[in-house]
């Protein structure tokens, strides 16, 4: 038997504050710092096998864990929501490795994780967003080859994005990319803001937040800086435009939230309601009430509470 | 006020108990114990340790045993593991000329020094059942419910043998397959082995026949791309890295592929060998050599053609695989694969996958490859609903020019011709 299979009294082995080893923390941040330097452009860098599996958002856990200290206040959602299995699963994480405080205020939180989702609240100076990538190359889909993409980005060759965004016109009437919608950052790098649906991208431009995007899987992280120009790529004649609802959230009424879509019988019947659990808790507590909440709450979907 | 019905950390914490109780199984049935797996699926904790890239025959048991058998599950446990362990230096280069033969094979001399050494393998085994191994030692196991494989295998092979004759009323009368069966009778009697077992591409070399292999200028140390980022074109060692810990059935369809077409290598095993290696650590505060202990290793060896050229006479090219454990299958797989991404090198085309190291590298992985796959079932409404809100305006949008147009056109055409 081989001497870590007895450990003494404690099973559970050691592990450094956050999960990471420093020597680990420490390279995460050089690159980090040099994603900063140079916004949009993807800086490889060492990624770590983590205990969550590829694609489940290890990269943005390890900019996280490199990123955490006693002082924060970490919130993690997955599609916008707090309680998402995958976003429930990260927050335990840290709150075992890093005895990390959570949230679900946006506005309390310093760190906030994410998958697929921006925080309907404004963001604010000093908080950090960590996004989950599953495909940090905006031009993979056109060009499967790695060390053809690094060269496009090198020569800022981007017109192979250009006609396929344009062939979505000829053929279809508009660009049909509904998230990960291409952006280019600082007029440099043509950059992939995660799958976050295109509704989500104006709240990267000129945001007062720091965003941070980690790929594990691919082993890449990219940044933008606070206050850092971000535009959707599009055509004058087709200028780029957001999702839109023809019906506000059946919970809370909100008429500028991104809506989820609820199938509530099998009879056809649909109900939309905020993405952002916290943003539709937050109006519901200040006395919004959607058309459908009534029906929500006998069914289940919600529970009134005396306050 | 009202708040989200919130349930996910209880059913996550539920899932937890559920697999712990799948795992177990049959309370009736005893649980089985690491060692028996170490010792009795070997071959299963080989995979296990290449794969999660760790040489550590317990581990690989019990993750075997943790993940209910689940060989990708079980390496996975075995990285997330390993991340964490300290490094404290790097071995001496291994020798495998002078491995501990257990099985030697060439398939390019009839005779050699130290000669063929079949040793345990599978390959002169008829692929019937083996029934005697139903029997449990020393106790028999309770009678299996009817209708589960045991029963059902008992009656097909009762008809079987009324079919064949004797050969598999032998095969299942416990006298006729003595323990250690899988070796060769008379493997007590057998001479010692020749000490020296010199390897085939060795012998080649001497002659100038084999490609050399030459570590690079100054003999750097190899990259390791657990802890950097591979770029491309990738070198010889990220490559034989990157496929030591790649998947089996990948390398192996890969393989299979060069040598079917899709590539253009046509190799000889020039030589097999499965055996135990010493591995040696020299500690800084000693200044020389100690010796940590053995590891099972498989080296396979291809000899390929190569045509040479105007500064190169034409000499053979050496396909490489060396893997932890008896592995003979991924040695191999890795030695095709190997000389198939040294088409570069050679001045050769690179048209076909097993060719192309992108597409290798990127795609051996099969603890990245199953969790990427396997992200889809986490949740993507958001996305979902972002391409609902496209579709069903593509298809309004359209539903109404075509009722404009038919209108303009021929206000009297049948519904269905608009479809």
């Amino acid at each position: 038997m081989t001497v870590h299979q007895m450990p003494a009294d404690d099973t559970k082995p050691a592990y450094n504050y956050a999960y990471l080893d420093e020597q680990t923390k420490r390279m995460i941040r050089r690159a980090l710092l040099k994603a900063v330097a140079v916004p949009g452009y993807q800086v490889p860098f060492g990624s770590r096998e983590m205990p969550l599996a590829r694609g489940w958002g290890t990269g943005g856990i390890q900019i996280t864990a490199a990123i955490i200290g006693p002082a924060d206040t970490l919130k993690v959602i997955d599609q916008g929501a707090d309680d998402t299995t995958n976003a429930v699963s990260i927050r335990r994480f840290f709150e075992r490795t890093a005895d990390a405080r959570t949230c679900e205020a946006t506005d309390e939180a310093t760190i906030i994780q994410t998958r697929h989702r921006i925080p309907e609240a404004p963001l604010k100076s000093g908080q950090v967003m960590v996004y989950q990538v599953p495909t940090p190359e905006p031009l993979r889909r056109l060009e499967p080859r790695e060390a053809e993409t690094r060269k496009m980005h090198a020569w800022a060759e981007y017109g192979l994005m250009q006609v396929k965004l344009y062939e979505d016109i000829a053929r279809y009437g508009e660009i049909t990319k509904t998230y990960d919608y291409p952006v280019m950052v600082n007029d440099r790098y043509v950059m992939a803001p995660s799958p976050i649906p295109k509704f989500d991208n104006p709240k990267m431009h000129m945001s007062p937040a720091l965003q941070l995007f980690g790929a594990g899987r691919e082993k890449r992280i990219y940044a933008l800086p606070p206050y850092t120009s971000v535009k959707s790529l599009d055509f004058e004649d087709h200028p780029f435009r957001i999702q839109s609802w023809t019906q506000p959230c059946g919970l809370c009424g909100a008429g500028d939230s991104y809506l989820d879509e609820v199938v509530i019988d099998d009879q056809g019947g649909r109900m939309f309601v905020c993405s952002d659990s916290h943003y539709c808790e937050t109006r519901r507590a200040e006395g919004h009430r959607g058309t459908m909440l009534g029906d929500a709450a006998a069914s289940g979907l919600v529970e009134e509470t005396t306050p | 006020m009202y708040v989200a019905v919130k349930g996910g950390e209880a059913a996550i914490l539920a899932t937890h108990d559920l697999v712990a109780e799948a795992r177990r199984g049959d309370l009736a049935v005893p649980e089985i114990t690491v060692a028996q797996i170490r010792e009795q699926q070997a071959l299963a904790c080989a995979r296990v340790m290449n794969e999660g890239s760790l040489y550590d025959q317990d581990l690989a048991a019990l993750a075997l045993k943790q993940s209910q058998g689940d060989v990708i599950e079980a390496a996975f446990l075995m990285r997330a593991y390993r991340t964490t362990l300290p490094r404290f230096g790097s071995s001496e280069p291994l020798d495998t000329a002078q491995m501990a033969i257990r099985r030697r094979v060439s398939a390019t001399y009839k005779d050699l020094p130290g000669g063929q050494v079949l040793g345990p393998t599978y390959d002169y085994t008829h692929r019937l059942f083996d029934f005697a191994l139903m029997e449990t030692e020393p106790q028999r196991a309770p009678s299996p419910p009817a209708g589960e494989g045991w029963g059902e295998g008992s009656r097909d092979a009762s008809d079987m043998s009324s079919k064949t004759g004797a050969n598999v009323s032998d095969l299942r009368d416990p006298s006729s397959a003595p323990s250690g069966h899988l070796l060769p009778q008379g493997e007590k009697d057998r001479a010692p082995l020749d000490t020296t077992m010199p390897r085939v591409p060795d012998i080649l070399g001497a002659e100038g026949l084999m490609e050399a292999e030459e570590p690079p200028e100054g003999d750097p140390r190899p990259f390791d791309l657990t802890r950097d980022p591979v770029s491309f074109p990738a070198d010889r060692d990220v490559r034989l890295q990157s496929m030591a810990r790649g998947d089996e059935g990948f390398l192996l369809g890969l393989g299979y592929s060069v040598q079917r077409g899709f590539g253009g290598t046509h190799p000889f095993v020039g030589e097999v060998r499965v055996g135990e290696v010493a591995v040696e650590f020299v500690p800084e505060e000693l200044g020389f050599a100690v010796d940590l202990g053995d590891v099972t290793l498989t080296e396979c060896q291809m000899v390929n053609q190569f045509q040479g050229s105007k500064d190169v006479p034409p000499q053979f090219t050496r396909g490489y695989g060396l893997v932890f454990g008896h592995s003979e299958r991924k040695a191999m797989s890795m030695s095709l694969v190997d000389r198939a991404l040294k088409a570069r090198d050679f001045g050769e085309a690179t048209n076909y996958p097993a060719q192309q190291d992108e597409f290798v590298l990127y795609h051996a992985d099969n603890v990245e490859a199953a969790g990427f796959v396997e992200h889809l079932k986490l949740p993507h409404y958001v996305d979902f609903q972002g391409e609902l809100e496209l579709i069903r305006r593509i298809r309004r949008e359209r539903e109404e020019r075509l009722a404009q147009e038919q209108g303009a056109k021929e206000p009297d055409t049948m519904p269905e011709a608009a479809e």
